[in-house]
């Protein structure tokens, strides 16, 4: 499929891509593209300039806050956090969810900063940082401002980056002792989610997001406070999980009706939370 | 500003051990520049929304989907293509493999296939069918079923065939 025509702009630091961004209409930061191109094929997007971020070293690195956060830059890709020591350090369900977001060509090219700006309600990473209480680093002319997820994500690939903006790190504390898990059905192995949920369990209780139920990421806060008594055994989590389904206004579309999804988000929320509390994470 | 916006650029890359420099329209795909530009067809376009990998090249080493990158990003880059396992006619071991496996039937998804793996191959000379399977993953193939395909990928590891 042929493209409409559009301009093409490489900058050499965060500062000129904002620039660029912010001093002409219709321009769009361009990450790995592995939606952003196919959504202009479809002419759903048609942006007049792409400011491609290929060229920013800094968005590319993975470090360590002064305070201690794990810092991931917007432009590392899934294949980055992969392979990352300092994600494996402090916060391996990042790598064990990014391994298994589409296939080995996505994964080279699609970057953490893209997949939380497309804010699609099926993308992997959103619900997953959100339970993670990761903080988002947005940049623009003004300066700078760091929100937590309830705020980042607005609506269906709608996010807290606005015009003239850019995505430039996400902040992720790290793990401490806490048990991640990562639950969902999907369609096809490795394929979209139907509906996943992910769950943390720590000194400071348990946090329960869904993904795919919503237009950005439910919190299941009603089931977190069910089981802040602290019995994670499965009968407890399974009582805990009664009543999720029905407060959730879920989509119903061909890979499952409303009704389906309520069902899936109680058996994932299980299953996440099971996961975390033995600590062992990952699918 | 050192940037400006622009429709077309000039770009340099090198593919298959040969540089190329060429001015392409930005809205140009990867997958475009190759077959329409440089006469590079042994690429293919399948489904065009990045779904069935037929069209994967390795840029940098990487497998990628030449139809969900635009020519302009590769500027600069080192690209593999199908035509480059075999610049001379002497098959890889990897394409003899596929040969002795019946691992094609129609051979379109065929160059697709054949790059994901050399890149896999690469990385682990000894791959297993599971590691085959999550590296071949992006690739589709509806005629094989794909067991014979794995066969062939493994086999090479093994060092049974194809060599
Ligand atoms: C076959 C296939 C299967 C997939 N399966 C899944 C899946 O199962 N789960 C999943 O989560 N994803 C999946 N994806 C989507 C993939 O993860 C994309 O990589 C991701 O949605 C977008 O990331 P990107 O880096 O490619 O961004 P791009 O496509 O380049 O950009 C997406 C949007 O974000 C904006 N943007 C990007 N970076 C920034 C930034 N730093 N600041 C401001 N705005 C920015 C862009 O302007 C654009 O609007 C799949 C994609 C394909 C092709």
């Amino acid at each position: 499929m042929l493209l409409s025509e559009v301009a093409y702009a490489r900058p050499a630091s965060v500062d000129e891509a904002i620039a660029l961004l912010a001093g002409n209409d219709g321009a769009r930061a361009l990450a790995g593209g592995q939606t952003l191109i196919n959504v202009m094929k479809a002419r759903v997007a048609s942006p007049e300039v792409l400011v491609d971020l290929a060229d920013l070293a800094e968005l590319r690195e993975i470090g360590f806050s002064s305070a201690g956060l794990l810092e991931i830059g917007a432009m590392v890709t899934y294949a980055q956090l992969v392979s990352s020591s300092e994600v494996d350090v402090a916060r391996p369900i990042l790598a064990r969810v990014a391994a298994t977001i589409g296939d080995v060509q996505v994964r080279n090219r699609g970057t953490v900063g893209g997949n939380v700006c497309v804010a699609d309600p099926t993308n992997h990473l959103p619900p997953l940082l959100t339970v993670l209480d990761a903080t988002f680093t947005v940049r623009g002319e003004g300066g700078e401002r760091s929100v937590g997820a309830e705020d980042f994500f607005k609506g269906v690939y709608l996010t807290e980056v606005g015009e003239g903006e850019l995505l430039t790190k996400v902040s992720v504390p790290p793990s401490k002792g806490a048990g991640d898990g990562f639950a969902g059905v999907t369609i096809g192995k490795h394929g979209t989610y139907i509906v996943n949920a992910t769950a943390t369990v720590s000194e400071d209780g348990v946090r329960i997001a869904l993904g795919c139920v919503g237009a950005v990421p439910v919190r299941a806060t009603a089931m977190e406070e069910a089981l802040s008594g602290g019995d994670l055994g499965e009968d407890a989590v399974r009582a805990a999980a009664e009543g999720l389904g029905a407060s959730l206004d879920p989509p119903g579309d061909v890979h499952g009706s409303a009704d389906y999804r309520r069902r899936l988000a109680e058996v994932s929320a299980v299953r996440a939370v099971l996961q975390a509390a033995s600590g062992t994470g990952g699918q | 500003m050192a940037s400006e916006p622009r429709a077309s650029r000039a770009i340099e890359v090198e593919i298959n051990g040969e540089r190329y420099e060429r001015e392409v329209p930005a809205r140009r795909l990867l997958v475009h520049f190759l077959r329409d530009d440089l006469d590079l067809t042994g690429t293919h376009i399948g489904c065009d929304t990045g779904n069935c990998g037929a069209c994967t090249v390795l840029l940098d080493g990487d497998p990628v989907k030449s139809c969900m990158l635009l020519a302009v990003q590769a500027d600069g880059a080192s690209l593999r293509t199908i035509e480059g396992l075999a610049p001379n006619g002497e098959l890889t071991p990897l394409q003899r493999s596929f040969n002795e496996h019946h691992a094609l039937q129609c051979g379109y998804c065929t160059p697709g296939m054949l790059m994901s793996a050399t890149a896999l191959l690469e990385r682990t000379s000894s791959p297993s069918e599971e590691d085959v399977r999550y590296a071949l993953q992006g690739n589709i193939c509806r005629c094989t079923g794909y067991v014979n395909i794995v066969e062939a990928v493994v086999a090479v590891g093994e060092g049974t065939s194809g060599g």
